[in-house]
Order: structure tokens, then C-alpha cells, then sequence
């Protein structure tokens, strides 16, 4: 049934299809939509889940890795400050191997205090074994957090479904909500793999020494590159069933293009207008729009990109002292192959500044008339900087 | 009114304790009273280590390591998870060292409790970070030497009363316990097995490496702490009602320090402060108890 609902609203309303046993929260902004409506349905028996009212968002991921192992399936939303927070237990999640589902709400990272977007908070737990799909509007962050809970159980690794801080948790579209019937076909109960019980005493996490912890984690990198093809599968599935498709990335009018640019998240759609501006003057342009960040998608994008001139990486993030993120992992992606496109890298809309069709276009003549990448990143839409060093 | 003492055990040999080591004579009597169907939470302490590495483990209970500030958050999880299954019978308890109870798991414990989530939370206390290599907590008494308190800084601050901060919960039920008293250590576990909501028990166990004591002096320097009123015996029922269970002849607390390595720079003078100290305290919880004695 299509239903006009915000971002937020679409992760609620798939965590609710979904049959979550177990809910753990901590308000903050601008992810609080989401566990505010949960807490809710949980309150007025339209989801059968018990909703843990913790006391930060470090105990928040503590309560559901007790919660997973215990055998149940379990969800939490959170943002910035608060994923930071988490980041200790990111990692123990997917160490202890727990299917625990995130939804992300992207903001920027303090100081000064700024509830905006920005991808620097989740790009900062890019190395925690974490699954990350990055969303650009309502139906897909449904559809994605759908899609988790199945590719989470299948490989018994954790995966945090991210979302632009307001510009898609607060923006409201039409989203088909598919009925418990069609959602319950697509994703059965979850059959934990090993659990505590009782009947069968077991320990888990305890001291391992160096003859047995390497592979441990080997196991651990082994289901991340099979998360590649179970992604696939579950993608194929969903599409069979609910005729529509995400793949971990989406190519734009790529196949001719000299000049791709590289998006995530909203800024797609700002670049979708663009790119038909672009076209209409006769431009060769497409967009390689990244959706699975880990496991990352390397051939996919070798694919893609195999005809392109040039790319236009756009970061809503940075890393000091080197780049934009994404930028540096598709040149990462890129270098090995012969004869692969210059990557230029622009760094935009850093804590909620607006990354316009403008800012876009002028993106695209500064790679279009450089031969080189005059830097790493360039930032885009900058006031005058005066730096006291 | 002494309590049978259970013949199954649920500690196996192969443990890793140290000789003496209280915190491993404290699990095998509390397990002994909680039975199998009990699923430990253990963030990192002693007893992280004390089961034995991978793929073994000294324990015959599910046990889940976790991490060290998050014994009560993890134990709060496992709770939600039995419920939804309709598992109401099962005991979770967490087991934490008074570092993961009194400094870094004290936010998650005070949660957990605040929610009264239905738990037993215990916490051996051997007053310093003994795993890492005896380092000062806020559960390390005055006077004591530790790696990080040294010569002349040896520790002048006294040691929280972490009991007095779950009373303040109103949880239904608080208890201190000694493994030099397990008639007492196993009638309130029992206890605590029975209570529904939040339960924690603070069992002194002392810690023959941290405190610079013969191993085979365990037991009876625990005991001394209790009849010196440094540990006294009392559970405090919905936060309100002060139980003593124990109540000590006359002892000198200098009896007691004179026999632990890690007291011996303190002078006469210290230990009259410090006999003051335990005075003062024991007043106050005779105030608190009334004639429930």
C-alpha cells in the first residue's frame, strides 16, 4: 500500500514487518523519529517486541549484543555522537558474529554542536566489520532494511542501513509498504545459527590466544567477500518479488559516458537533475551511484567505470590529513587497472550545507577542464579560510 | 540457621585462579545455589580469564564474555531475549570485579537497575584492578598500597559504598556476602534467586596476589573483615528495610591489617584514623538498621 511517509517512518515501518524481538534505544537527534514511532507500536501491541529504554547508546549495543546471542532479532537507530559512542561494541558485534541490524542517521560530529548531515560519522566505522548500504530515498531505506535482516541472518554479520540526516529521515515521499503476508515470504523467522542455552552450556567471546584468534578474524573476512553474493541473491529476490531493484551500486547513462560522478545517499538525486541538464547540452556524462560500502563493491565499480575518462567523487565527509573517504576507496578500486579514469575528488556539504545543482555542475567543468586533480579533494563552497598556524 | 550446602558443582578444575583466590571460591558457592539454569554475563575481570582460554571453559553454564563497562547493559539484553521467549525461569546473572561494577560499569549497572531489570548483578570485590596487575579502583580502601598507589602515595581516599548507591536504586533486594560465611553467601543468593527486578550482592573476596597475603590466609582474612566491621553482613530489602546479619565481638581493625602486605607503611596513627573510620561507619548502619539485628 503506498503511503506517504518520512525517511524515519520507513525504517519503523520495516523494523515493524520485520518481527524485531528485541528494540534498544537512546534518543538523539535527528534519528529519534525512528525509535520514537517503535516504542509506540511496541506500547500498543502492534509489534511484539520488548523495548529497552537504556541509558546511552554504549549500552544500548550492549543490551542487543545480549539480546543476539540470546537468539532473537534485534534493531537499534542511532547518529553521530551516539555511533561514535557505540564504537567499541561495532566492533564486538560483528566479532561475536550477531545479525544485529542499525539504521544510521547521518550528522556531524562535535564540536561545535551540528544535528546536520555529514558521512564522517559512520565512514569512521568503516573497519568494524560492520555491513553498510547508504540509501538515497524512502522506498529504498524500506526496502534496504528489509533486505538486512535477511543478508545479516545469512552471514551472521551485523549491517547498519544509513540515511542523510532531514533530507531523507525527515523528508516526506510516497513509499509502498508491502503487507505482512508478502514481507513474512520474504524474510522467515530468525533461526540463530548458536545461542545461549541452557541444555547446552557453551562460552562465548572468551580469551583466545594467537594459535586460534587469526582465524577467527579470517573467518569473519571470508563471510564479509560472501556478503557480496548473498547480497546479490537477496537482491534478485526481493526484485522477483517486489519488482524493485537496488543492486550495491547503481550505474546512471554510464555506458558512454567520459565523465561519471560518484554519489551517495541524497546527493544522487540532486545529481540526477543535473546529469539531465548536462546531457541536454550534449555533455557525456553518467553517475555511479554507491549503495554497499563493505563489503565494497570493487568489481562492480571496475565494471562500470571501464569506459570512463574521468570521475567525480563526491564526499560529504573528509579525512583529515588525506581525503574524502569514498575518494580515497575508489581510487583504492581503480588503481590497479590499466588504463583507469583520473578520480577527482570534491569535498561538499560538510555538516548540512546544501550541495546544490549549481555546486554540482561547477564539480562537473572543474573535472571536465582539468587534465590532473589539482588536489586530493577539493572543497567546494568555501568561505575564506584564515589559518592562525 | 545453617544452610545445606549443595553437592553439584558447576566450577570445574582446569580454572586458571590463583592459589587462594577468593573470587573463584565466591562462583562455586553462588553457582552452587543458582543451579543450571542460570546464563552468566561476564565482563572483563579476574574471571575472564579464570575459565580458561578458548575452546575450553571451567564453567558448566552459558556464559558471555563482555565488554568491561557493560554488565549490566549485556545482562539487561539476555533478559529481553529469555522473555520473548517466555523463558521467565532462567537466571541471569552477571559476575563483574568491583573495577567493572564501582568505576567503568557503573553507568550500566545503575541503567539496568534504574529499569529494575529482573537480574542478580554480583560483585566480587577484591578492591583493585587484580587482572591487570593490582592498580587502585574506587572500591581500594584507604591505606592500601597498589601499583598506582606507591610509597608515600598510597591511598588516602576512601572506598565508595557502593552498597549504599544500589540502596539508593530502591532495587528490591541489596546484600553483602563474605566466602568466609557461605551459610550466609547461599541463603541470600537463594534469596536473590527468588526476588524478581534487580538484586545485587557484594561478596568480599580476597586476593592472596593483590593483598600480599599467604594463600592459605584467604579465607581467614576475609573472615577478619567481617568481625573487625571493615565488611559487615547486612542486606537492605526495597531500599528501605536494613537486615544485620552478622554482629561483631569487639576486634581491632589493626589485627587486620597487620597480617596483609599491601597495609604495611601505614603507622600506629593510621590505623587509629582508620579504626575511627570503620567506627563511624558501623554507626551509621546500626542507625540505618534499628534493632534489626
Amino acid at each position: 500500500m503506498k503511503r506517504v511517509l518520512e525517511g524515519s517512518h520507513a525504517v519503523a515501518e520495516a523494523v515493524r514487518l520485520a518481527k524485531v524481538q528485541v528494540i534498544s534505544a537512546y534518543p538523539i537527534t535527528p534519528q529519534t523519529h525512528i525509535v520514537e514511532i517503535l516504542s509506540e507500536y511496541c506500547t500498543k501491541g502492534m509489534l511484539k517486541a520488548k523495548f529497552l529504554r537504556v541509558e546511552s547508546e554504549h549500552s544500548c549495543m550492549a543490551a542487543l549484543i545480549g539480546a543476539e546471542s540470546t537468539g532473537v532479532r534485534a534493531f537499534t537507530a542511532t547518529s553521530g555522537q551516539g555511533l561514535t559512542l557505540m564504537h567499541e561494541l561495532l566492533h564486538w558485534a560483528s566479532g561475536a558474529r550477531l545479525p544485529i541490524v542499525m539504521a544510521e542517521v547521518n550528522r556531524a560530529l562535535a564540536p561545535g554542536w551540528n544535528i546536520w548531515v555529514d558521512q564522517t560519522d559512520s565512514l569512521a566505522q568503516r573497519d568494524t566489520g560492520w555491513i553498510q548500504i547508504y540509501c538515497e530515498d524512502g522506498q529504498e531505506v524500506l526496502d534496504s532494511t528489509l533486505q538486512a535482516f535477511r543478508l545479516a541472518e545469512a552471514v551472521n554479520l551485523p549491517v547498519m542501513i544509513i540515511l542523510d540526516a532531514f533530507y531523507l529521515s525527515h523528508t516526506y515521499e510516497p513509499v509502498d509498504v508491502p503487507s505482512q503476508e508478502e514481507v513474512d515470504q520474504f524474510l522467515p523467522p530468525f533461526v540463530p545459527k548458536f545461542q545461549l542455552d541452557t541444555a547446552h552450556p557453551c562460552g562465548f567471546g572468551p580469551l583466545v590466544p594467537p594459535s586460534d584468534y587469526m582465524e577467527m578474524r579470517y573467518d569473519i573476512a571470508m563471510s564479509m567477500e560472501r556478503a557480496l553474493e548473498r547480497f546479490d541473491e537477496i537482491d534478485t529476490a526481493f526484485a522477483a518479488q517486489f519488482n524493485r531493484r537496488y543492486g550495491p551500486v547503481q550505474a546512471i547513462e554510464c555506458e558512454d559516458a567520459d565523465i561519471v560522478f560518484i554519489t551517495t545517499g541524497t546527493v544522487t538525486s540532486t545529481c540526477r537533475l543535473v546529469l539531465q541538464d548536462l546531457r541536454a547540452k550534449g555533455e557525456k556524462v553518467g553517475i555511479l551511484k554507491l549503495r554497499l560500502f563493505r563489503p565494497f563493491p570493487v568489481e562492480q565499480i571496475r565494471e562500470r567505470l571501464k569506459s570512463a575518462k574521468k570521475v567525480a567523487v563526491v564526499d560529504r565527509n573528509f579525512s583529515f590529513g588525506a581525503s574524502g573517504i569514498f575518494t580515497q576507496e575508489v581510487r583504492a578500486a581503480l588503481c590497479n587497472m590499466s588504463d583507469h579514469p583520473t578520480v577527482f575528488g570534491f569535498v561538499a556539504g560538510i555538516g548540512g550545507r546544501d550541495i546544490t545543482p549549481e555546486l554540482l555542475e561547477m564539480i562537473y567543468w572543474q573535472t571536465k577542464n582539468s587534465d590532473v586533480p589539482k588536489k586530493e579533494s577539493v572543497w567546494m563552497g568555501l568561505r575564506e579560510v584564515k589559518n592562525a598556524d | 540457621m545453617p544452610t545445606e550446602i549443595m553437592d553439584r558443582e558447576f566450577v570445574y578444575s582446569g580454572h586458571v585462579g590463583c592459589p587462594g583466590c577468593g573470587a573463584t571460591i565466591a562462583m562455586r558457592f553462588v553457582l552452587k545455589a543458582l543451579g543450571e539454569k542460570t546464563i552468566m554475563v561476564l565482563p572483563a575481570c579476574c574471571w575472564s580469564v579464570i575459565t580458561g582460554p578458548y575452546p575450553l571453559s571451567a564453567l558448566k553454564i552459558p556464559v558471555i564474555h563482555a565488554a568491561f563497562e557493560t554488565g549490566g547493559a549485556t545482562a539487561s539484553g539476555v533478559r529481553a531475549a529469555l522473555d520473548m521467549q517466555g523463558d521467565t525461569d532462567t537466571t541471569v546473572l552477571t559476575w563483574a570485579g568491583d573495577g567493572g561494577t564501582f568505576d567503568i560499569g557503573f553507568q550500566a549497572l545503575s541503567g539496568a537497575v534504574e529499569r529494575n531489570e529482573n537480574f542478580l548483578y554480583v560483585c566480587y570485590d577484591n578492591e583493585a584492578y587484580m587482572n591487570t596487575g593490582i592498580q587502585r579502583s574506587s572500591s581500594t580502601p584507604y591505606g592500601a598500597w597498589t601499583t598506582t598507589t606507591t610509597g608515600q602515595d598510597w591511598k588516602k581516599l576512601r572506598k565508595k559504598k557502593i552498597v549504599e548507591v544500589l540502596v539508593a536504586h530502591r532495587i528490591p533486594y541489596v546484600a553483602t556476602a563474605s566466602i568466609a560465611f557461605p551459610d550466609d553467601l547461599l541463603r541470600k543468593t537463594l534469596k536473590a534467586k527468588e526476588t524478581k527486578g534487580s538484586k545485587f550482592l557484594h561478596i568480599y573476596a580476597s586476593c592472596p596476589t593483590g593483598w600480599r597475603i599467604p594463600s592459605e590466609m584467604s579465607v581467614k582474612i576475609a573472615r577478619m573483615a567481617v568481625q573487625t566491621n571493615i565488611f559487615p553482613l547486612y542486606e537492605v530489602e526495597d531500599g528501605r528495610r536494613y537486615i544485620i546479619n552478622y554482629k561483631p565481638k569487639e576486634y581491632l581493625v589493626r589485627e587486620y591489617f597487620k597480617l596483609q602486605g599491601r597495609f604495611k607503611h601505614l603507622t600506629d596513627h593510621d590505623l587509629d584514623q582508620i579504626q575511627q573510620m570503620v567506627n563511624e561507619d558501623w554507626e551509621l548502619l546500626l542507625n540505618k538498621a534499628g534493632d534489626r539485628v
